[in-house]
């Protein structure tokens, strides 16, 4: 992939996830902080199926925000070709590894299996 | 006589002295580089470049200097004056307002001996990124006309066409200092100008090549290569106009 489409891709992820976490945070702040950490009242937020998808969202659009700039990062650190095509696949599996997993919590608890 | 003896005598008056550490470092025989001290004397437009031409002809000739021109045109004098990227021939001892003056070779570039420095890779990069203009017609034809353009497509890259190619901007920048892959201000900037030039059609293979792993989007845009420029060149803009037409703000 060219690097300016990766490079839009960070920067959209960037924007979209600013916007989400500003509307997730202010669902946060429809009860007080303590009462909103219950655990009744997490795995409620799951359960109504858009909030669930807008969680989804955030985790998939920071996770690859993050795993690309850590690859930029890394990147500038040292360079090689094998080092930067390890860098590169790592971030890659990490990010998919990362929403997978978010992925399974969010769905799991939406299904009521937690 | 008596005027002549005058004149030598206010002269004496109004010179000052400083001292000047200048950086040694041979790579085949020093570990590390170490600081020569030598007092010099400057009057008020003295230049660094000229204190250490002074120290060569007075104290010590080995001292490696590169220099040519004298003027700002060259480039070649670059180095890095009490802690920043200057051309020593554009430096006037005066305007330092220090008593003691450092000079070091330029960052971010291998060192040759004392202040000179390797310039392939500043070459290397500025070569990569075609600093010509590229036409799919040519001037050579019998019946070619100049590339006529108007004030207003000047404009556009006249600034970034002052380059010396004297590496100031590539010292000054963090980038340069870890990633010995990456491009460069210098060598970008040059990518704007010739991509800016309404007689050039070499955009696409230009922006083809700045756009890598190691290429524009490496910039952190803090704009150093900027300030240290002599000639008034401002690469960190010229970047910021290349990422335009990669992101699709400018075509």
């Amino acid at each position: 992939m060219r690097e300016s489409t990766i490079m839009k891709i960070h920067y959209g992820t960037a924007l979209a996830a600013v916007a989400l976490v500003a509307v997730h945070i202010l669902m946060r702040l429809t009860m007080g902080f303590a009462e909103s950490l219950e655990y009744e009242n997490v795995l409620a937020n799951y359960k109504f199926v858009p909030y669930a998808i807008m969680l989804e969202l955030i985790l998939v659009l920071l996770a690859v925000h993050g795993f690309n700039g850590l690859r930029v990062i890394l990147l500038e650190l040292k360079q090689g070709r094998i080092y930067e095509k390890a860098v590169s696949y790592g971030c890659l599996a990490a990010m998919i590894g990362l929403i997978a997993y978010g992925s399974r919590t969010i769905i799991m608890t939406n299904m009521g299996l937690v | 006589m008596a005027q002549v003896s005058s004149i030598a005598e206010e002269q004496a008056s109004t010179l000052k002295t400083i001292t000047l550490r200048i950086a040694r470092y041979n790579p085949e025989h020093d570990d590390s580089s170490k600081f020569m001290e030598f007092n010099v004397s400057y009057e008020k437009w003295t230049t660094v470049l000229e204190a250490i031409l002074d120290v060569k002809k007075h104290h010590d000739h080995s001292v490696a200097v590169r220099y040519s021109c004298r003027q700002a045109t060259c480039g070649s004098c670059g180095m890095m004056i009490n802690g920043k990227p200057k051309l020593a021939c554009f430096t006037k001892i005066s305007e330092l307002n220090s008593n003691v003056i450092t000079v070091e070779p330029m960052n971010n570039f291998p060192i040759i001996r004392d202040l000179a420095v390797k310039f392939e890779r500043l070459f290397d990069t500025h070569q990569k990124i075609k600093p010509y203009l590229i036409r799919d017609d040519t001037e050579l034809e019998s019946d070619a006309k100049e590339f006529l353009q108007s004030p207003k497509e000047l404009e556009q890259y006249i600034q970034f066409a002052n380059c010396i190619k004297c590496g100031l901007c590539n010292s000054a920048c963090p980038t340069m200092a870890t990633d010995s892959s990456f491009v460069g201000p210098q060598a970008l900037a040059q990518a704007y100008r010739y991509v800016a030039d309404s007689r050039d059609k070499g955009k696409d293979s230009r922006l083809k090549i700045i756009d890598e792993s190691h290429g524009i989007w490496r910039c952190h845009f803090a704009g150093s290569c900027s300030q240290v420029c002599p000639k008034g060149v401002d690469p960190a803009m010229g970047i910021q106009f290349l990422r335009g037409y990669l992101l699709g703000f400018r075509s």
